[in-house]
């Protein structure tokens, strides 16, 4: 009788470790930062080998275009190119301080993992990122916390430059929301790390004119983690 | 979270006891009235470990309820949060109409500081715990917990957490003289007049005099991050 019992358990969780099949899930995304926006937000379920990025690793070039632009053109060609599912953009544009947004998603295959990626702004190369994120067989509501990273692409001068959203061009593309402050002079021209990593946070000054930073240090902080994702699985 | 489970064993012992009285009941006797039986009393611990280096927490208040949050990111705040936010007065959200027991330290808690408090209930079902507190060197910075769900929690049972950093969105973080009711300025509490995103959100932190803010009367000391307090809540009864 027991071993019996101890067969048929082996038996089902074997199948629920081989099981590649497909799953609805719901995603919803709340900024939980005080005054930073995130630009259009990519959502994949891709192969657990996959990866938009790695911390300790170099940034891809579809990787710096999204955290130094907001770009997620490249990004979701990536995706494409691996048979993910991707749910780009469900914010249609701009994820203001302090709010939500939400899409569905169904995976196929053997996507059973979870990755999101979006571009912090004011920031250089700052983005708001989940690396391949299990998604669980068993239906239900899940809660994850995420962190800020640094694509370890550009400098963080802080200097807030149009057109500087291009690849390799220093400076913060915008400032959605408060006015940025004008000539500063720019905080550093050097990238330490040059490899993903955590965000060590903006710094900012209290100067509208000159200073160090473009940014409002009362404004443009924060502190981890940046965003919570709650995702249903049906 | 660990299960202790005694009262199991106790409750099969009394439930046997009183089958083998009936069994052996066979004449018929006039019942006395019983007394209304005493409501089962249910009895929680919160303890709470202040981990920042120089943010006093204001008096926590510790509220069960059913339904209801004391806030929701991305939401404005109450009246009954900004005075808390902004002035470390618990009073207001743990007298909302949500709340059946509540409890609240009766000094500040400083940095490195351990509380307990102990909430009572006569009925579990979907009971959750809140916990509040203001970082009184901040103009409207909060911590606590939100709505945990203890209803399923068994005598013995703990769970432990860790407490983030909130903005209540009320007040501008100017951080300047007159504008913080803890020691570190000894300025205003609570003001009506709404100047920041008006929407809650996580804190970005104090800047500090130090760090960059001219205008600050903080220094480094009163900076802090994530997490801000270790809790634990055990059910004792």
């Amino acid at each position: 009788m027991k071993a019996k019992l101890l067969s048929l358990v082996c038996t089902s969780s074997l199948l629920a470790m081989s099981a590649a099949h497909a799953a609805d899930i719901d995603v919803k995304i709340t900024n939980l930062t005080q005054g930073i926006y995130f630009t259009p937000i990519l959502i994949g379920a891709h192969s657990s080998d996959a990866h938009l990025f790695q911390t300790g690793q170099a940034a891809s070039d579809a990787l710096q275009a999204m955290a130094e632009g907001g770009s997620i053109d490249a990004l979701s060609a990536t995706l494409d190119s691996i048979n993910a599912n991707k749910l780009a953009n469900p914010a249609e544009g701009l994820l203001a301080p302090a709010s939500t947004t939400m899409g569905s998603l169904t995976t196929t295959d053997s996507n059973t993992t979870l990755s999101i990626v979006a571009m912090m702004l004011p920031t250089n190369d700052g983005f708001v990122g989940l690396d391949g994120w299990t998604i669980p067989t068993e239906a239900g509501t899940y809660h994850i916390y995420l962190n800020a990273y640094d694509a370890g692409t550009e400098a963080n001068n802080e200097l807030v430059v149009d057109g500087s959203g291009a690849p390799g061009t220093p400076g913060i593309p915008a400032s959605p929301g408060a006015a940025p402050g004008t000539q500063g002079s720019g905080l550093t021209t050097m990238e330490t790390n040059t490899m993903v990593h955590i965000h060590r946070g903006n710094v900012g000054d209290d100067e509208a004119i000159g200073g160090k930073s473009d940014l409002h240090n009362t404004v443009h902080r924060w502190l981890n983690p940046v965003a919570k994702v709650t995702v249903t699985v049906k | 979270m660990n299960k202790f489970t005694p009262i199991i064993p106790l409750a099969c012992l009394l439930l046997a006891a009183c089958g083998s009285d009936n069994d052996n009941n066979t004449t018929i006797t006039p019942v006395p009235p019983t007394p209304e039986p005493e409501p089962t009393q249910y009895e929680f611990k919160v303890t709470a470990l202040n981990l920042t280096n120089a943010q006093p927490l204001s008096p926590l208040g510790a509220a069960l309820h059913t339904s209801g949050q004391f806030w929701t990111i991305g939401e404005m705040a109450s009246e009954e949060l900004e005075k808390l936010a902004e002035g470390g007065d618990n009073s207001g959200l743990l007298g909302l109409s949500v709340v059946n027991a509540s409890t609240s330290g009766d000094a500040p808690l400083g940095p490195g500081k351990m509380t307990e408090l102990m909430l009572t209930t006569t009925s579990l079902t979907d009971q959750k715990i809140s916990l509040i507190s203001m970082m009184v060197n901040t103009n409207d910075g909060f911590t606590g917990l939100n709505s945990i769900d203890v209803s399923h929690m068994a005598v013995g049972d703990y769970a432990k957490m860790h407490t983030r950093a909130y903005d209540s969105g009320t007040e501008a973080n100017s951080e300047s003289s007159g504008s913080m009711p803890g020691p570190a300025d000894g300025g205003e509490g609570f003001n009506a007049v709404r100047d920041d995103i008006d929407k809650v959100a996580m804190h970005l932190g104090v800047v500090s005099n130090d760090d960059g803010l001219s205008t600050s009367v903080l220094t480094s000391e009163h900076k802090f991050d994530n997490p801000l307090m270790a809790v634990t809540i055990t059910r004792v009864k």
